[in-house]
């Protein structure tokens, strides 16, 4: 079979329009050398040296955490880090992709655990191995001082962990780079569901919206909606009441049958 | 890095018109918002559904004659993967319960659901395990919970309205009531929702709401949801597997007609493995991945539409196909952030959206395809977009983020808009001091496969959730409505095939028959290609470096 790729879509995110790249740069994937366009994301590198990602691809939009990936620039020891999708290339920088971290993950029900620091050092007790290197901030690419939520935990502000931690994209560079083998972006979930779930004050209005469904008391507005003739939906659409933009939280509408 | 002095030089006249227009707004003047007869005139004109040969009528395949966007008919006449003359049906590698296809946010509910019911579910997937366009949803997800201001009622006007009230009523009177408890339920798995110290939730507007009943976490809502999910499923791990890297490329039926399994292919070692299930859960979400029109995209790599045509290759049905949502502001600068979402929270929250002389041109919450269809008019008819530095013939408008500071104050978009703050201003910019370029992005998959409230479909043994599925939505989506899509009808087509299986007692004889027939019926309309489906990865490969790939053979866009 030759070979045909869905043409339409070829190579749409990589080159624009431009049929030739003339600001090619030299990079080093995994050690050896492939010349790519200079505004090129590492991702994207990837792609033009001819790779077709499998691992290490998710949204390609910084969100994901699938494409942790470390690199050093020449003339210097520091290792640094980025997401792929995120990060753009750098002549003669040395880069790897880190797709996949084993680190550890405790099997836990969250509905019985309690929020202190027993609960979080019992199903992580590495937790306490943490020597304070700090070596897990300065490797976020999220720009999150890991090493606070992680002082948090440790000391029991399972709130605070969660709150630090809370643009964590899992992609595992901490746990790689960590002395005392800490899984961070675990223990900073298990903080979040905590705090999500025992912690902060349930949302009341939420419970009682619920009930009221329950009652069945917006099955016959709602069966007349469906009931009704377009041109009845479409004056009731155009005439719904709108709560303004910068309306208080306490505001309600003139019309209250339907609520 | 950061804009160019081009750039930098014209985003003066954005400035010398926001006081004015903050000052509108804390007044309470809004942009007039079209009237329908406008909005309709507008999407006509403008929307790139309507746009001469975006569609083409399907010559295959149970919705034969029915037109839907030309790349996804591409999918949908092409030959399997598999040659169903060579596969042994005998030797099959997992036996389970439940197979979900799809490890997104739909899927993972469904997994969830299933397994309460009693069920061993086995969630097959083509990436990681949430590596799925629910983890970049970020504006919020739908649900009227306070009662003293909405109700389902105002939820399902809004849905219908947003969708041209071509919406299927019954998807759509479920997913408003069952709205609530959806919340609930992510709020009881540890879902960090933005609360008031009382524990009440934040809301806010979306387009073509009537009430404030967006929920967030963030401007990473999508995220929250997705790695919580993820994580219970983890520590259920018991009864839910995950086979990730795994793709579903066919699917199953027994000699009775039912749905039993899936053929799965391991994208790392390229072996096929057959899976036998009592019920198969299909959530294998959009197909932005295909890129309707050469459009970019915002949605996450694997978004290439394969359950919608495996599913419609075993004979389900489609529907709403021909509508295809384009989000009003992806971003078109920097090149590197290119199609990337930004969020309708931004516009939610005041920020207006303004032309090259700084004028305004639209109201900021209009529906999602009345805004795209606005901005292409303000580029293409008006002449007053900005052009994108280094692209020759692109064109965007700027989304004036800055207001949301001068109406909330200041340190409001850093505090809201936490991970787009950090990624611009990895680019050098400041979004809460200067505006983002943006353009309409391919963003979500408006039709699917046809399937009923309780997931059911077609075929027995065969539910569907979330995007891949059609209908509820109608033809254009609200903000906010896809996250609560896939937590609603995830969890309910979780729970009809954990309880389906309960009721099934034997697996018969496997057969690919279907395939066999599809294949004929595409030889016998004489449809002559070498395309296959479903396309699994897109192919963004340097085409140079494939012709020197001399001892590869390509199908598709995989090896």
């Amino acid at each position: 079979m030759p070979a045909v790729a869905q043409q339409s879509t070829e190579q749409m995110e990589t080159l624009n329009d431009e049929s030739v790249r003339t600001d090619l740069i030299p990079i080093f994937i995994m050690g050896k050398e492939y010349d790519v366009p200079s505004t090129l994301t590492i991702q994207k590198a990837f792609e033009y040296a001819g790779y077709q990602l499998i691992r290490g691809c998710g949204c390609r939009g910084g969100i994901c955490g699938a494409c942790a990936t470390v690199y050093r620039l020449p003339g210097t020891a520091k290792i640094n880090v980025g997401l792929a999708c995120q990060t753009v290339v750098q002549a003669n920088m040395y880069l790897t992709m880190i797709p996949f971290f084993p680190a550890n993950r405790a099997i836990y029900n969250l509905d019985d655990l309690k929020p202190d620091a027993q609960t979080v050092l019992k199903y992580y007790p590495e937790l306490a191995k943490c020597m304070g290197c700090n070596t897990c901030t300065k490797s976020c690419p999220m720009e999150i001082p890991v090493m606070e939520y992680i002082s948090a935990a440790l000391r029991g502000d399972i709130e605070q962990a969660a709150e630090i931690s809370m643009s964590c994209v899992m992609c595992g560079i901490c746990a790689a780079r960590c002395p005392a083998e800490l899984g961070q972006y675990n223990i900073g979930i298990m903080c979040r569901r905590i705090t999500g779930k025992h912690i902060k004050p349930r949302a009341e209005h939420v419970r009682e919206m619920i009930e009221r469904v329950n009652t069945g008391r917006y099955e016959e507005p709602i069966n007349g909606l469906i009931n009704s003739d377009i041109e009845t939906l479409r004056k009731l659409y155009v005439e719904r009441q709108m709560e303004p933009h910068t309306a208080p939280e306490e505001w309600t509408p003139d019309l209250k049958d339907y609520l | 890095m950061g804009y160019t002095p081009d750039l930098l030089e014209l985003i003066k006249k954005v400035e010398k018109t926001r006081q004015l227009r903050v000052n509108r707004k804390k007044a309470g003047e809004e942009f007039p918002a079209l009237t329908l007869e406008q909005r309709k005139d507008r999407l006509e004109k403008y929307h790139p559904d309507y746009r001469a040969g975006a569609l083409r009528e399907l010559k295959v395949g149970p919705s034969k004659g029915y037109s839907v966007a030309q790349e996804i008919a591409d999918q949908f006449e092409a030959k399997s993967r598999i040659d169903p003359d060579k596969i042994d049906l005998d030797e099959v590698h997992y036996e389970t319960d439940v197979l979900v296809i799809g490890g997104g946010g739909a899927g993972t509910a469904a997994a969830l659901l299933a397994e309460e019911a009693g069920a061993k579910v086995i969630i097959a997937t083509k990436l990681r395990h949430g590596d799925a366009n629910t983890m970049m949803a970020e504006g919020g997800i739908q649900a009227a919970t306070k009662s003293w201001k909405d109700s389902p009622y105002y939820h399902y006007l809004d849905v219908m309205g947003g969708g041209h009230f071509e919406n299927d009523p019954l998807l759509v009177k479920t997913m408003v009531s069952e709205a609530p408890k959806a919340i609930g339920w992510l709020e009881s798995l540890g879902c960090m929702f933005n609360k008031w110290p009382d524990g009440k939730m934040f809301t806010l507007h979306g387009a073509g709401t009537c009430r404030k009943r967006m929920h967030y976490a963030g401007d990473m809502t999508g995220a929250e949801i997705m790695r919580t999910l993820r994580d219970e499923a983890r520590n259920r791990i018991k009864n839910i597997g995950v086979l990730e890297f795994s793709p579903a490329v066919e699917l199953l039926l027994d000699d009775k007609g039912f749905c039993s399994g899936a053929v799965l292919f391991n994208l790392e070692t390229e072996e096929y493995f057959l899976i036998k299930a009592k019920a198969v859960v299909m959530a294998t979400g959009g197909s932005g991945r295909l890129h309707m029109q050469k459009f970019m995209t915002t949605n996450h790599y694997g978004a290439t539409g394969d359950g919608l045509v495996i599913g419609y290759r075993m004979g389900v049905k489609v529907r709403f196909l021909h509508a295809t949502q384009y989000h009003p502001t992806g971003a078109v600068f920097p090149e590197q952030s290119e199609g990337l979402l930004i969020t309708e929270k931004v516009r939610g929250a005041g920020a207006n959206l303004v032309n090259i002389d700084g004028e305004q041109f639209v109201f900021e919450r209009e529906p999602r395809d009345i805004e795209s269809s606005s901005i292409i008019r303000e580029c293409e008819k008006v002449r007053k977009g900005i052009p994108v530095p280094g692209q020759k013939g692109k064109f965007g408008v700027w989304l004036d983020s800055p207001m949301i500071d001068m109406l909330e104050g200041i340190g409001t978009v850093e505090r809201e808009f936490p991970a787009k703050f950090i990624l611009f201003k990895r680019y050098g910019i400041d979004i809460s001091k200067l505006p983002m370029l943006v353009y309409p992005t391919l963003h979500y998959q408006n039709g699917g496969l046809e399937y009923k409230p309780d997931g059911y479909t077609s075929v027995p043994g065969f539910f569907v959730a979330g995007e891949v599925g059609g209908g509820v939505h109608g033809a254009n989506r609200l903000m906010g409505n896809s996250l609560l899509d896939i937590t609603v009808f995830g969890r309910l087509a979780g729970e009809s095939a954990g309880k389906f299986v309960n009721e099934r007692t034997e697996i018969g004889k496997l057969s690919v028959d279907h395939v066999r027939q599809y294949h004929k019926e595409l030889e016998a309309t004489g449809i002559v290609t070498d395309r296959v489906s479903p396309m699994v990865l897109p192919d963004y490969a340097n085409p140079e470096v494939r012709k020197r790939q001399l001892t590869t053979t390509y199908i598709g866009s995989l090896r």
